[in-house]
C-alpha cells in the first residue's frame, strides 16, 4: 500500500527531537533576557516630567548639595521630594519668568501641589530607608547613578533583589568615606577593596540579608 | 511479591494466562478491532457522557477556586490540609500498581502480566495527572507555583531544599515523565500495527505519526528491547522512591499521627495495595464489556488478588505498629492521637477503615471469593474506599487536635471540596475512556509471544 | 504604597468619592425607616431576616470584581505574573511644608477619650498627618501607659465608612449653614424663658462643655438639659447620696489594697478608672520573689467576668442576691445598721461569708470592698460603710466631688423628658451624643415619644436609630477630630486635641452646636475650649500660654486632680428603697432572674460598628459577633435548654429574642444579657448583630430583674467562638476534654502561694527539657541581640487589650462571623481560656499566645519556598510577597499561631480605611500565610536610630504593642542576650516556664506560673 508519509518527514521528526530541547532552553533564556532589558526594568530610561528639571544643571553644575533637596534623606525611610516653596526660593528670584518654570509658579500660586513622575520605585512590599544607608557611608550616586550628569533623571539600577543583594553581601565593593556620601561627583579609588574593608570595619557595617530586614 | 503466584506460572491446575486456540492473527484482531473494528459503542458514550460530565464539574470547581481562593474548601486552622492532599496522595498511590506490574514483574519475568499491563501504565499515568492537579491547586498562590522550581532568577532565591514539599516536586514530576515515556515506548509496535490496519486516512496519518516511523526491522526489535528495558530499569526505582517522598510530607513533621518511621514502608505497601484493587475495578468491567476474558484470565484476576491481600497485610502491621507504638513510645501526644481517632469525634472514619482496609479484604484468602467476579470487584472497591479513609485519617483526623487545646477544631468537607474530588474521578475516567477507544488496551505485541507457548501448553495437555 | 506612604493625593480623591457614595445612600434610608419607628413584632421578624444571623462580610458570595479576578488569576496561572511591570506611580509633594513633619517618621499626640465621661490619657502616632494607632500616655494617672479594647479600637470608628458625614435634614442631604439658620429661627420661635427647650447629653465631666449648655441655659433660664447613659454610674452617685448625703465620686488605690471583696464589680474590664486599677491591681500580683505579698481577691458575681477570672475565691450569685451577700457581710464586720437583713444565697455558706469578714478585718486599713456600678444603690452603701468601719478609707479609698459637672440621676432625667415629651411640653429637643432610641429603657417608649417633639435635632457619630427619626442630624466629630476635655477617674484635666481634620465638612462638635444657641456663634471648637480655660486659670496671658501648651503636651492640666474630701459614712442608712434588692430578698431561687451588662466588647452599642471590637472574642465566653442569653449548666438543664437553642426572653409584657449560650461558673437561676447588640442602624458591620437587651430592660429595673420567662423558638442559632468548640458544637464532647488536656500538658502551671513558697521552680519539669544537640540542623549563633518575651499569667486579666493593639499595629484583617465560625480568625495573638474544677464554679485561666518565636521552629524547615526564615536575631520571619501559601508551616506549628488569608480578607477596596493603615506594614493579600513577628517594624525602627546614633538599643526602647497596650503589664520584651535587660531578669524567675518545651522548639516567648493566694481558712 502507498506511503503514508513522504520520506522527507524523516528528517523533519529528527529534527523536531532535537529541536525540541533547544527550543525550550531558548524561551528560558529569552525570558530571561527580557527581564533583564531596559524595556522591562526602565534602567536608563528617562521620563516625562511636568517640568523637565535637570539634575545635571542644579546638582552638577550649580553644585547645589543633594540635601538642599531632598531634607530628609539623613532623617527619615524617604529621602524627600522638595516642596514648591524650595524651588521658589531661588526662582522667585531668577528666571522669574520662564515659560518651562510656569508649572512651578502656578503650584505656587494656586497652591497645587505639582505631580512629579517617580523614577525610583519599588515593590510595596520592600521597606527601604535613606537614613541608615547614607549614615552607613553609601553615597547616592551608588544607587542613584551619576546624577550630575543626568539632564533627565533615569533610573540607574534594576532595584531587583539581586541587585540590593550584591551590595548587602559585600559592602565593602561600594562603601566609601562619609564625607564623600553626598559628593555627585565622587570617583570610586582604586584601592576600593581594601579602602571598603576598613570603611566596614570603622562604620561597623553588617551585611544585613535576612529577610525582615527589607520585607515586613 | 506474593511466591505462590510465580511458581504457579503455566501450572496445570492454575487458570491459563492466555485461553487456548488463539494465533497471532486471532489475538491481534481481537484486540486491534476494538479501536478500528466496530465503532463507537452506545456503551461506551454514555460512560463517557457521564465522566465527562463530571470533568465540566472539575472545571467549574478549580474556577471558582482561583477566583475566590482556597477559602472554599472545608480547611482551616489547625486542619490546614484537607481534601486536596487527601486525594493527592490517594491518586498517587493508585499509580503505582502501574508502575509496579510493567517495571518490576517484567524484570522478573512475570508472563501473567502482558494483558493486563498497558491500561495498568495507562491508569498509573492518568492517576497521576489527577494527583499532580492537588498539590498545584491547594496553594494559596497557586500562580506562583514556579517559586518551589530551582530555576535562576533576579532575587538570587532559591527553593528550600529541606523541605519535603520540594522533593515532591521533584519526585512526583520524574515520576509522570518515566511513567509516560515507558508507556509510549512500549505502544510504539502497536501503534505500528494500527496504522498498518487502519482504513481512514486521518487514522492512518495519527497513528503513523505516533508510530514514530516504526518498520519492526531487527534493529527497531532491538533497540525497543533495551529501551524498554532501560525504562524498567527507571522506573523500578519509583515505584518504592515516589510514594516515600510523598511519606515524607507527613513523617518529617512534627504533628502527632504524622511524626512517624514507619510511614514510608507502609505508604509503599498502602500504594501498591489501592493500585491493584483500582486495576481490578477497571479490569472487570473492561474484559466483560469487550468480551476479553480469555486474554484477560481469571488467573489475572486471582494474581492480583493474592497481591492484594499481600500488601494489604502488610498495611494492617502498619496499623498495628502505630498503635503500639503511640503507646510504647509513653509521649503523651501520640496516645491522645491515637485515643482521639479511635474514640473521638472522627472514630467513625476510623474504624470504617479498620473494617475496609484489613477485616474485608481477609475474605480473599479463600480461592472461592478469588474466582468469584462480582465479589472480587467489591472487595476492590471496598479497599480503594478504604485506602482513601486512609489517607483522611492520617491528614485530617491528625490535625484537627494536635498539641494545643484551644486550637483544636473540627474539619467538614464543603460542597467544593467534594466537587473537585469527584471532578478528578471525572477526569481520570474520561482520559480512561478515550484511551480504550482509540488506543491498544492491551499490549498486541506481548499478547503474540504468548500464544506460542499457551499453545504448547495445550499440546501438552 | 506602602513602600512609599508619602503621597497625600490618594486621601482627598477618595475620601470624595467615599462621602459622595455614602450621601447616596443616606438619603434612601429616611423613608424606609418610617415603618421601623415602632419596635413592632413583625419589624423585628423582618430585621431577622433581612439580616441573617451570619450577617458579617461574607467572601464567598461572587460579583463582578471576581470576574476580573478571575481574569486576573487565569493571566497568572499563564505564568505572565513573572513579566507584570510595576505601575507608573506619582510623587505629589507638599506646596508648603508644614514644620514639624518629616515625611516618612511618625509623630505622637497626647490626647484623652471618655467612656461614659471618665477619660482616659493617650498618645496616638500619627504617620503623615493620619492618626494610625493608639498607645498609652503614662503622664495620665487614669492610664500609666495602659489602654483597653475601646481606646485601642477607637482609631477604626474614626475611619469608618459607615459614619455619617453630611448634615441631613429629613433624610435629605443638607448643610451646616441651612442648619444654622434653621437654629436661629428656632431661637427666635422660642418663648422667651424656653420652657419647651430640652438638650439631651450623655455623661459630661467636660467643664467647658458644661459650661457651653450652661450658657444656653443661661438663654433660656427655664429650659432643661438632660443626662442620660445607658451605662452609666447612676448607681455609684445614688449609693453615694445614701452613704454621705450628698454624691461623691470613690477613688480606689488597688496598690495599697490587700485583700479586696468585689460585689460584683468587674473593675477590670470597664467602668471609671478600670485601667489604672488594672495596673494597680496587677502590680499586686507580681512575685519576683516567693517572698513577695501578693493581694488576694474575693468576688461574688453572676456572669464569670475577667475580675472573676482573676480572683482567688469566686462565689456565683445572682444580681439580686449579691445585696444579701453584702448585708451579711457587713454586718460580720461591724457595720451596725446591716445587723439581721440579708438572706443566704444557695451557695454562699455562712462560714464562707464569715472566713471573709475575717480576713477583711485582719487588714484594717489595707482591705477594700467595691460595688458594681450595675449593683443598686443600697450595695454601694454598704461598702462604703464598710470600708469606713474597716478603717481603709483614705488608704485604699478616699472620695472626691463628682466628677461630672452636673451630676445627676440619668434614668429619672430621661424619664421626665419622656414624660415631657409624651405630654407634649417639649417643642424643641437638641440630642447631643447618644443614642437614646436604641438604648433608652422600653417603658418609655422613647421613640414614639419622641416624634411628639416639634423640633428634633441629633447630633452624633452615625445617622442611628435616633438619627433617623429627628429633623435634622448633624454628624458629630469623632475625638480625634475634635477639640475637648474630660476629666480622669481621680478628676485630673485631660485635654483633648485632634490629631486630624474632619474627614467629612458635615461633622460638627456640640461646642459649635451649641455656639449657635448660646451668643458665640461662629465661635470654632478650639477657641471655645481654650477660652474657657484662659477664663478660668489664674495664669494669665503668657503664663497661660506655656501653661496650655504644656497642657496638650503632656495630655493633662497638672495639679487639676480633685482634693480628697472629709465626708462621714453614714450606717444607718434606709434599708433597701430600691424596689430591686428588696424584691429579691424575697424572691425565690426558683424565679428566673436577669441581669443586664455593658458587653465586654461594644459596651451599650457604640462599638457596634467596629469590626475590631465585634470580631475580639469576650473574655471567658470567648464569643464573637454576638451577645447572648447566657445561663449556667444547672439553669440550662432545669429549664431544658442549651447552646445553640433559639428562645424567647419574656419580662413583665416585654419579649425579645436570643441564642442561649451554656457558661460555666455562671449564677443558678439567672440569665445575663449583654447591652449594646441588635442594633438596626449600626452600620455595614453592626446591623443586625446579636440581640437587643433594651426590648426588654426596664427603667425600674435597669441592671436585674426577676420573673424572666424562657421559650423556645425550636429553632437553632449558631455562635462564632474561637474556643471552646465543645461547648458550642454539638458533639457530645464538653469544654472539660479541651482544658482537662491543657492542664495535662502543663500548658498553663499554676500553685498556691504556700505551693510556691514551699517549691519556688514548681514550674519547671527538667525532665521535659530536652538533651541539647538533639536537633539535626546545627544550632544558631545569636550574638548580636536576641528578642524574647516574657508573659507573666498572674498578671493577665484576659482584657484584650493586646488583640486589639496588634490588630491595629499589624494592619490585621476582619475576617467576619461566618469565617470566625470556619475557625479563620486572625488575630496574631489570642488570649487562651481554660476551665479548672465542675462547671458551676471553674477557675478561669488566661494565657496570651503570641508566635513563640522557637529557635527551633518547625515551622521554617518545611516551607518550601523559604517564606518563613530565622533571623540573627531569632526572629521567625514571614516574607508575605515569597510566600505561596502551602500552609504546610502552620501544620508543623504545635502552637498554632500561624494565621492564613483564605480569602481576600484585607479590605481593598474601602477609600476611608486606607488612611487607617500602618504604612511600615504590608497589607496582606489571599492566599499567604501570616504571623506574630514580634512588631520586626518597630524593631527596625528602633535600630536604624541606635546604629545612626552609634550606640546600642537601650532596654525598653522596643515596646511591642501587645506590651504597650496592656493595662497589667503582663507583657515584657527585650533583648535577652542582655542578662540586665527586664525580660532577662523575668525569665531568670522561678516562675518562669516555656510551653511545650519537650518538643526541643526553644520558644523565646516564656510564660511566669499563676500563682493562686486562697484564704488558708476557706476549703472547697
Amino acid at each position: 500500500m502507498a506511503q503514508i508519509f513522504h520520506h522527507s518527514t524523516n528528517v523533519l521528526s529528527r529534527l523536531s527531537i532535537y529541536g525540541g530541547v533547544f527550543i525550550v532552553a531558548l524561551l528560558g533564556a529569552a525570558l530571561y533576557a527580557i527581564e533583564l532589558s531596559p524595556w522591562y526594568t526602565d534602567v536608563h530610561v528617562s521620563r516625562e516630567q511636568p517640568v523637565p528639571f535637570s539634575h545635571k544643571h542644579h546638582a552638577g553644575e550649580l553644585g547645589i548639595d543633594c540635601r538642599y533637596c531632598h531634607t530628609s534623606v539623613e532623617k527619615s525611610s524617604f529621602a524627600g521630594v522638595p516642596p514648591t516653596q524650595t524651588c521658589m526660593t531661588c526662582h522667585s528670584q531668577i528666571w522669574t519668568n520662564s515659560a518651562m518654570l510656569e508649572p512651578v509658579r502656578a503650584s505656587y500660586r494656586d497652591d497645587k501641589s505639582i505631580s512629579w513622575t517617580r523614577v525610583n520605585a519599588l515593590p510595596d512590599f520592600v521597606y527601604f530607608d535613606h537614613s541608615i544607608h547614607v549614615s552607613k557611608g553609601i553615597g547616592c550616586t551608588t544607587c542613584h547613578g551619576q546624577i550630575a550628569e543626568m539632564p533627565l533623571t533615569y533610573r540607574a539600577g534594576t532595584l531587583y533583589m539581586s541587585w540590593c543583594l550584591d551590595c548587602h553581601r559585600q559592602p565593602e565593593k561600594y562603601v566609601r568615606p562619609k564625607s564623600q556620601v553626598f559628593n555627585p561627583n565622587y570617583q570610586v579609588p582604586a584601592n576600593q577593596e581594601q579602602l571598603g574593608r576598613e570603611l566596614v570595619k570603622e562604620y561597623k557595617i553588617q551585611s544585613l540579608q535576612n529577610c525582615s530586614v527589607c520585607h515586613r | 511479591m506474593d511466591p505462590e503466584s510465580s511458581q504457579n506460572i503455566g501450572h496445570a491446575r492454575e487458570a491459563p494466562v492466555l485461553e487456548p486456540g488463539h494465533t497471532l492473527a486471532t489475538v491481534t484482531d481481537k484486540i486491534s478491532s476494538i479501536v478500528l473494528g466496530r465503532g463507537t459503542t452506545k456503551g461506551w458514550i454514555i460512560g463517557f457522557g457521564i465522566s465527562f460530565a463530571l470533568l465540566m464539574l472539575l472545571n467549574v470547581a478549580v474556577t471558582y477556586l482561583l477566583v475566590k481562593g482556597v477559602g472554599i474548601w472545608g480547611i482551616r486552622i489547625p486542619i490546614a490540609w484537607g481534601f486536596a492532599i487527601v486525594n493527592f496522595v490517594w491518586w498517587i498511590g493508585i499509580g503505582h500498581a502501574g508502575t509496579l506490574i510493567s517495571a518490576i514483574l517484567l524484570l522478573l519475568h512475570q508472563k501473567w502480566r502482558t494483558s493486563i499491563n498497558r491500561f495498568a501504565e495507562a491508569m498509573t499515568i492518568f492517576a497521576v495527572a489527577c494527583a499532580g492537579m492537588f498539590p498545584l491547586l491547594h496553594m494559596g498562590r497557586p500562580w506562583m507555583f514556579y517559586y518551589l522550581m530551582p530555576y535562576p532568577n533576579p532575587m538570587w532565591m532559591w527553593p528550600q531544599f529541606r523541605s519535603p514539599l520540594v522533593w515532591d516536586v521533584f519526585a512526583v514530576s520524574t515520576y509522570a515523565t518515566v511513567s509516560l515515556l515507558f508507556w509510549f515506548v512500549g505502544m510504539i509496535p502497536d501503534l505500528a500495527t494500527l496504522r498498518d490496519r487502519a482504513k481512514n486516512r486521518a487514522a492512518q496519518v495519527i497513528y503513523g505519526f505516533l508510530a514514530m516511523g516504526w518498520r519492526g526491522s531487527a534493529v527497531h526489535w532491538s533497540r525497543y528491547e533495551t529501551a524498554s528495558l532501560l525504562l524498567a530499569g527507571l522506573a523500578t526505582p519509583l515505584v518504592v522512591s515516589v510514594h516515600t517522598v510523598v511519606s515524607f510530607d507527613f513523617s518529617v513533621a512534627i504533628v502527632p499521627g504524622w511524626h512517624s518511621t514507619i510511614f514510608p514502608p507502609y505508604f509503599v505497601a498502602g500504594a501498591i495495595y489501592s493500585g491493584f484493587a483500582m486495576v481490578i475495578t477497571l479490569a472487570i468491567p473492561i474484559r466483560k464489556f469487550y468480551h476479553l476474558e480469555d486474554l484477560v484470565t481469571m488467573r489475572h484476576l486471582d494474581n492480583m488478588a493474592k497481591v492484594m491481600l499481600a500488601t494489604g497485610v502488610i498495611v494492617a502491621y502498619g496499623y498495628m505498629m502505630e498503635t503500639f507504638m503511640a503507646f510504647y513510645s509513653g509521649n503523651q501526644f501520640d496516645r491522645y492521637m491515637i485515643m482521639n481517632r479511635m474514640t473521638g469525634p472522627y472514630a467513625w472514619v476510623y474504624w470504617l477503615l479498620i473494617a475496609c482496609n484489613i477485616v474485608i479484604p481477609q475474605v480473599l484468602w479463600s480461592r472461592k471469593v478469588r474466582n468469584n467476579i462480582p465479589m472480587l470487584f467489591i472487595v476492590a472497591l471496598v479497599v480503594n474506599v478504604g485506602m482513601w479513609l486512609e489517607r483522611f485519617v492520617i491528614v485530617v483526623v491528625s490535625l484537627h487536635r494536635d498539641y494545643i487545646p484551644s486550637a483544636w477544631g473540627t474539619y467538614i468537607p464543603t460542597r467544593w471540596d467534594w466537587a473537585t474530588y469527584v471532578g478528578t474521578i471525572g477526569l481520570f475516567l474520561t482520559l480512561f475512556y478515550l484511551f480504550i477507544r482509540f488506543l491498544p488496551m492491551i499490549s498486541i505485541v506481548e499478547m503474540r509471544s504468548l500464544v506460542e507457548e499457551t499453545n504448547e501448553e495445550s499440546r501438552n495437555k | 504604597m506602602s513602600s512609599n506612604p508619602n503621597t497625600p493625593e490618594r486621601k482627598s480623591i477618595d475620601l470624595a468619592a467615599a462621602s459622595a457614595n455614602l450621601a447616596h445612600r443616606d438619603g434612601k434610608r429616611f423613608w424606609q425607616s418610617l415603618e421601623e419607628l415602632s419596635e413592632t413584632k413583625e419589624y423585628r421578624e423582618f430585621l431577622e431576616h433581612e439580616f441573617p444571623h451570619d450577617t458579617a462580610k461574607d467572601p464567598e458570595g461572587i460579583d463582578r470584581r471576581d470576574v476580573l479576578k478571575l481574569a486576573a488569576a487565569s493571566a497568572a496561572l499563564a505564568g505572565l505574573s513573572a513579566c507584570t511591570k510595576l505601575p507608573t506611580e506619582k510623587i505629589v509633594p507638599y506646596v508648603k511644608p508644614p514644620e514639624e513633619i518629616i515625611p516618612g517618621r511618625p509623630l505622637f499626640y497626647a490626647t484623652s477619650m471618655q467612656l461614659a465621661g471618665v477619660a482616659t490619657g493617650l498618645l496616638v502616632e500619627s504617620n503623615m498627618g493620619r492618626p494610625t494607632k493608639i498607645e498609652g500616655n503614662p503622664e495620665h494617672p487614669g492610664s500609666l501607659g495602659g489602654t483597653d479594647v475601646f481606646a485601642q479600637a477607637s482609631v477604626l470608628t474614626l475611619y469608618d465608612p459607615d459614619r455619617s458625614q453630611t448634615v441631613i435634614h429629613e433624610g435629605r442631604i443638607s448643610d451646616w449653614d441651612p442648619f444654622a439658620v434653621a437654629m436661629t429661627n428656632m431661637r427666635g420661635q422660642q418663648s422667651p424663658k424656653g420652657p419647651g427647650l430640652r438638650i439631651l447629653t450623655e455623661t459630661v465631666t467636660s467643664p467647658s462643655l458644661a459650661a457651653h449648655v450652661r450658657a444656653v441655659l443661661k438663654q433660656f433660664p427655664e429650659a432643661k438639659w438632660h443626662q442620660y447613659e445607658p451605662c452609666g454610674r447612676d448607681n455609684v452617685r445614688e449609693g453615694a447620696k445614701l452613704a454621705f448625703g450628698k454624691p461623691v465620686n470613690p477613688v480606689y488605690k488597688f496598690d495599697k489594697a490587700d485583700v479586696i471583696v468585689s460585689l460584683d464589680a468587674d473593675f477590670l474590664t470597664c467602668g471609671a478608672g478600670h485601667v489604672r486599677y488594672t495596673r494597680d491591681f496587677s502590680s499586686r500580683r507580681a512575685l519576683d520573689t516567693p517572698s513577695a505579698n501578693p493581694n488576694r481577691l474575693y468576688v461574688v458575681e453572676s456572669m464569670p467576668s475577667s475580675t472573676g477570672a482573676m480572683a482567688d475565691h469566686r462565689k456565683p450569685a445572682r444580681a439580686s442576691e449579691i445585696g444579701g451577700f453584702a448585708q451579711r457581710l457587713a454586718a460580720e464586720v461591724g457595720v451596725a445598721s446591716a445587723n439581721g437583713g440579708g438572706t443566704n444565697s444557695q451557695n454562699i455558706s455562712a462560714d464562707w461569708t464569715r472566713a471573709v469578714a475575717k480576713d477583711l478585718q485582719q487588714h484594717r486599713g489595707s482591705s477594700l470592698v467595691i460595688a458594681g456600678e450595675e449593683q443598686p444603690p443600697y450595695v454601694h452603701a454598704l461598702a462604703h460603710a464598710m470600708n469606713a468601719a474597716l478603717g481603709n478609707v483614705g488608704k485604699t479609698v478616699y472620695y472626691t466631688d463628682p466628677l461630672e459637672t452636673n451630676p445627676i440621676d440619668g434614668m429619672e432625667s430621661l424619664r421626665d423628658l419622656a414624660n415631657d415629651m409624651k405630654a407634649g411640653k417639649v417643642d424643641a429637643l437638641l440630642i447631643l451624643g447618644g443614642n437614646p432610641v436604641y438604648d433608652a429603657p422600653v417603658d418609655f417608649d422613647f421613640g414614639p415619644a419622641l416624634l411628639n417633639v416639634k423640633l428634633r435635632i441629633h447630633s452624633g457619630l452615625y445617622y442611628d436609630e435616633t438619627g433617623e427619626l429627628c429633623h435634622w442630624h448633624v454628624p458629630a466629630t469623632h475625638y480625634l477630630e475634635s477639640w475637648g476635655d474630660a476629666r480622669a477617674y481621680d478628676g485630673t484635666i485631660g485635654i483633648i486635641q485632634p490629631l486630624i481634620a474632619p474627614l467629612y465638612q458635615g461633622c460638627h462638635s456640640p461646642y459649635e452646636i451649641l455656639g449657635l444657641l448660646g451668643n458665640d456663634a461662629g465661635k470654632s471648637n478650639h477657641d471655645g475650649v481654650r477660652d474657657y480655660w484662659a477664663g478660668q486659670r489664674p495664669e494669665k496671658d503668657k503664663a497661660f500660654e506655656d501653661l496650655w501648651e504644656r497642657s496638650l503636651h503632656d495630655g493633662v492640666m497638672t495639679g487639676t486632680a480633685l482634693p480628697a474630701i472629709n465626708v462621714a459614712a453614714r450606717t444607718d442608712f434606709a434599708k433597701p428603697p430600691n424596689t430591686q434588692s428588696a424584691g429579691s430578698n424575697t424572691a425565690a431561687a426558683s424565679d428566673l432572674e436577669i441581669s443586664f451588662r455593658p458587653d465586654p466588647s461594644i459596651l451599650d452599642g457604640r462599638f457596634a460598628n467596629n469590626g475590631w471590637l465585634q470580631e475580639t472574642p469576650k473574655p471567658n465566653t470567648r464569643l464573637t459577633w454576638d451577645n447572648a442569653a447566657m445561663v449556667s449548666p444547672a439553669t440550662a438543664q432545669h429549664l431544658n435548654i442549651t447552646t445553640g437553642d433559639y428562645v424567647t426572653l419574656q419580662l413583665n409584657g416585654h419579649e425579645t429574642k436570643a441564642g442561649v449560650m451554656i457558661v460555666p461558673g455562671h449564677a443558678d437561676s439567672s440569665v445575663t444579657l449583654h447591652l449594646g447588640y441588635g442594633r438596626r442602624r449600626a452600620g455595614k458591620v453592626g446591623t443586625g448583630t446579636g440581640f437587643n437587651a433594651n426590648f426588654i430592660r426596664n427603667s425600674t429595673t435597669p441592671w436585674a430583674a426577676t420573673g424572666l420567662h424562657i421559650e423556645k423558638t425550636g429553632e437553632e442559632y449558631y455562635f462564632a467562638v474561637t474556643q471552646h468548640q465543645y461547648i458550642i458544637d454539638r458533639q457530645g464532647q464538653t469544654f472539660e476534654e479541651e482544658s482537662a488536656a491543657a492542664f495535662h500538658r502543663d500548658l498553663i502551671q499554676v500553685a498556691t502561694l504556700e505551693e510556691f513558697r514551699a517549691n519556688p521552680r514548681f514550674a519547671q519539669d527538667p525532665q521535659e527539657e530536652p538533651t541539647p544537640g538533639l536537633s539535626l540542623y546545627p544550632g544558631f549563633k545569636y550574638d548580636g541581640y536576641a528578642w524574647g518575651m516574657s508573659i507573666d499569667l498572674n498578671k493577665c486579666v484576659g482584657c484584650n487589650a493586646c488583640v486589639v493593639a496588634c490588630q491595629s499595629e499589624n494592619n490585621i484583617a476582619v475576617v467576619g462571623k461566618k469565617q470566625v465560625m470556619l475557625g479563620r480568625a486572625m488575630h496574631w495573638i489570642r488570649v487562651d481560656t481554660y476551665f479548672r474544677g465542675g462547671l458551676e464554679n471553674p477557675e478561669m485561666y488566661y494565657e496570651p499566645m503570641p508566635c513563640m518565636q522557637c529557635e527551633n521552629a518547625p515551622c521554617e524547615v518545611v516551607c518550601p519556598v523559604g517564606a518563613t526564615t530565622h533571623s540573627p536575631e531569632g526572629l521567625n520571619e514571614m516574607t508575605y510577597n515569597r510566600c505561596v501559601g502551602t500552609r504546610y508551616c502552620s501544620n508543623n506549628c504545635p502552637y498554632k499561631v500561624r494565621r492564613f488569608n483564605f480569602f481576600l480578607f484585607s479590605d481593598w477596596q474601602t477609600p476611608s480605611l486606607y488612611g487607617l493603615r500602618n504604612p511600615n506594614v504590608t497589607v496582606r493579600s489571599r492566599g499567604v500565610m501570616e504571623k506574630c513577628t514580634y512588631c520586626v517594624q518597630r524593631i527596625n525602627a528602633a535600630k536604624i536610630h541606635s546604629e545612626e546614633a552609634n550606640q546600642t538599643i537601650k532596654d525598653g526602647e522596643i515596646v511591642t504593642a501587645c506590651q504597650g497596650a496592656c493595662p497589667a503589664d503582663a507583657i515584657v520584651f527585650g533583648n535577652i542576650n542582655d542578662p540586665n535587660s527586664r525580660v532577662s531578669k523575668l525569665k531568670a524567675q522561678s516562675r518562669n516556664y516555656r510551653l511545650l518545651a519537650e518538643l526541643n522548639t526553644k520558644p523565646r516567648t516564656s510564660y511566669l506560673a499563676r500563682v493562686r493566694n486562697p484564704n488558708p481558712e476557706i476549703h472547697e
